[in-house]
């Protein structure tokens, strides 16, 4: 078994500990494991993404090639449509509604949502009020990982908590348990909206 | 002792040099290799047996420091990112000459598609002209092997290693499965000491036995089994794979390749199994990451009797990195059903973070010298670079690390005036203090602006070489103190900004302005350190100690 993620958004949102997490669970999982990160210029405010890529075989290549991503897991909305060539044609997008807007030009919000809307399996939410509702506000990106976890069939949810548990442990205990509840509010959405 | 571990290529590279017994790690910051040093500093063995690993102030000084802990016999290791190659190329090319003594690996980590560089330069060029060994591993478990053994290579043959990387290995993680550690060298210095003096006479007698020894180095590409021969039943086509090329191939041949195939992590090329495959095969698909040095040296300036494919003749694109894509268009092979891009995305651009300084700096300096036709401003390597862009447009010129300082005082030579340099504090200390001396020198009517933010901020706030210094380097290096200015690039302070700007434009001679304010990136990360430390008073990060 294989899935292969594109994780995006904008530079400083914090896409890469979602990819820690995923990453701690893997390789507790003892599955193969890729992640092709953006480091460097494009870190500061421009659009990042990371090739993620999980399986049970050996891998090869780092990056994912167009056409074979199972899901592309978002940010941000409009940072979730570039990646759309390489979206398999039943794959899924999972992806925050909110707008990181530090562009002139940025695109009416209505018409990145008519576009999301086209794809066939989408997840839309807004990350930020659901981590607020369960007292997380810091752990929207937990929220969006949450969401993944729904649709992601090569890690039980339950690992995902570990590897959040092992992530976050040395920060403490409170900060363990906010991530975690923002984890479990991101998975009910995604099982809603599945 | 054997363990799993999550690594970036960069990671992995870092980690086996630690076990094979390094003792020091020499670099200057670069991106895509910053991490290597960045994984020795925090790595707890490495400061239980006091690994040095201080970054140095540019890669020249980095690659001397090195040979020179290996005339003292111990492991070294210098890395950089492809155009620091260039910096220490002197250094380098005659290392070879030298030899080494205590193992010496050279790490450079090359960026096509130029993700955060400004060409894209193929180092394997470099170890070929030094008549040097380059091992370019394919996965992180690769650079975690290969650079152990490049270290046993570097000692057995007394000749340094390039160890060449790119960009999509040194930044993506995989899972590292680790081996033994082993104990640091001894101090001990070379046999031959002749050798280390590189007078014309020792440098001739070592330039034939460097020629020679590149044949045992050729034999050795044959038989170390980095190069392997992997043969296929279809000979319509033979394929040489090098580096991570051949990471591609296979995810497009998931149940094996067809064709025979050539895998090269090693160089001097393997001639033997090149020629096999030449024997072998109606015509040959080279594919590697970077410049097309392999295609090259196959197809020369005469026709083959078996046809070469690669990136010269359009099978591969002639630029940028490789993709799972391309590689699998080369093979012939359809492309995978895929949807059609968005219409409403619209790029989005890095740009300075809100709240930095240099926005600042260039706001005052636009001020002042836009309304003045004949400026020029000659900007460098950094995120203030990103003043090019919009809404600043605040320079005419990046060209490499310590550029500005030099051609300001060459259009300044030539009449131009104001002619503004704009450098950061540590572009300025890797590569700009020598060109202020021949500012200096020559009275050159320049006005040098370092942007001083107390940190090497484009790869991630590293320590910068000259903090708490860099008015006493200017004043030692000749700058009048009255013309040496420090303002703090703030809005507030606007108009002292363009006051102290526009008087030393106007002084005819070499001034010095400092703007100084701490980036934001940086100061946030020590106020968190900060209120972490006044909190838990117990609790010390281990990055502290």
């Amino acid at each position: 078994m294989k899935q292969d993620i594109i994780l995006c958004g904008v530079g400083g949102q914090g896409i890469l500990s979602i990819a820690t997490v995923i990453g701690w669970a893997a390789l507790d999982q003892n599955l193969y494991l890729k992640q092709a990160e953006v480091h460097g210029m494009s870190q500061r405010g421009g659009d990042v993404q990371s090739n993620l890529r999980i399986s049970s075989e050996p891998i090869h290549s780092d990056l994912i090639p167009l056409g074979g991503c199972d899901m592309i897991v978002s940010l941000e909305p409009m940072e979730a449509l570039r990646y759309l060539p390489y979206l398999k044609q039943d794959g899924w997008i999972i992806t925050s509604t909110t707008p990181f807007v530090n562009i002139p030009n940025y695109p009416e919000i209505e018409k990145i949502n008519a576009e999301l809307d086209k794809v066939k399996n989408v997840i839309k939410l807004d990350v930020e009020a659901i981590a607020k509702e369960v007292q997380s506000p810091r752990s929207a990106n937990m929220v969006l990982l949450g969401a993944t976890a729904s649709v992601l069939n090569i890690l039980e949810p339950d690992k995902l908590v570990e590897g959040i548990t092992n992530v976050f442990g040395r920060k403490g205990q409170a900060i363990v348990d906010t991530n975690i509840a923002a984890f479990r509010a991101g998975y009910e959405h995604g099982c809603n909206q599945r | 002792m054997n363990k799993k571990t999550l690594l970036l290529g960069d990671e992995a590279l870092a980690l086996g040099a630690i076990h094979a017994g390094l003792t020091g790690v020499y670099a200057y910051p670069g991106t895509p290799s910053t991490e290597i040093t960045e994984f020795i500093q925090q790595h707890p063995l490495a400061r239980e047996r006091d690994i040095h690993s201080t970054w140095s102030a540019n890669e020249k000084t980095a690659m001397e420091a090195a040979i020179g802990a290996s005339y003292a016999g111990k492991r070294a290791l210098v890395c950089m990112k492809h155009v620091g190659m260039n910096v220490c190329a002197d250094a380098f090319v005659n290392s070879a000459m030298t030899g080494a003594n205590g193992g010496l690996v050279v790490t450079a980590c090359d960026d096509p598609s130029m993700h955060s560089s400004q060409n894209e330069q193929d180092s394997r060029f470099y170890a070929e002209f030094a008549m040097m060994p380059c091992f370019e591993p394919s996965s992180q478990q690769e650079a975690y092997r290969m650079i152990g053994q490049a270290y046993d290579f570097s000692e057995k043959y007394h000749i340094p290693v390039l160890m060449r990387m790119t960009t999509r290995m040194a930044h993506s993680r995989a899972v590292v499965e680790t081996g033994d550690v082993r104990d640091e060298n001894q101090l001990h210095f070379p046999e031959n000491p002749r050798q280390w003096v590189l007078l014309p006479a020792n440098a001739k007698v070592r330039n034939v036995q460097l020629i020679k020894d590149y044949a045992e180095f050729e034999a050795q590409s044959e038989t170390m089994g980095n190069n392997k021969y992997i043969d296929g039943a279809d000979k319509s086509m033979g394929i040489i794979a090098c580096g991570i090329a051949y990471n591609y191939l296979m995810e497009n041949c998931p149940y094996g390749c067809p064709f025979p195939v050539l895998k090269i992590s090693q160089y001097p090329l393997p001639k033997a199994m090149i020629r096999r495959m030449a024997a072998e095969c109606k015509s040959i698909l080279v594919m590697e990451e970077g410049q097309p040095l392999v295609e090259m040296r196959l197809k020369g300036v005469l026709d083959t009797p078996v046809e070469i494919k690669g990136r010269l003749d359009g099978s591969l694109p002639r630029t940028g990195e490789l993709t799972p894509d391309c590689v699998r268009a080369a093979l012939g092979m359809a492309p995978l059903p895929q949807g059609e891009a968005s219409q409403v995305t619209v790029p989005r651009p890095p740009a300075l973070c809100q709240g930095c300084g240099h926005r600042d700096f260039y706001t005052a300096l636009n001020n002042v010298v836009k309304p003045i036709e004949s400026t020029r401003v000659f900007s460098d390597i950094g995120c203030y670079t990103l003043g090019w862009l919009a809404p600043y447009h605040a320079f005419h010129t990046c060209v490499e690390m310590g550029a500005s300082v030099t051609m300001a005082v060459g259009a300044a030579n030539s009449g131009v005036h104001p002619s503004v340099a704009v450098i950061g504090d540590s572009t300025f200390t890797h590569s700009g203090m020598t060109g202020l001396l021949d500012a200096v020198n020559s009275k050159a009517n320049v006005t040098i602006c370092i942007s001083d933010n107390l940190t090497t901020g484009m790869t991630g706030g590293q320590d910068s070489a000259c903090t708490g210094k860099l008015e006493n380097i200017c004043m030692g290096l000749g700058v009048e103190p009255e013309h040496v200015r420090v303002i703090i690039p703030l809005p507030k302070n606007y108009e002292e900004m363009e006051r102290v700007i526009r008087e030393e434009i106007n002084y005819k001679g070499v001034s010095v302005i400092i703007a100084r304010r701490e980036c934001i990136q940086t100061a946030k990360r020590h106020a968190a350190q900060m209120k972490k430390d006044s909190t838990i008073p117990n609790l010390k990060s281990p990055q502290r100690q």
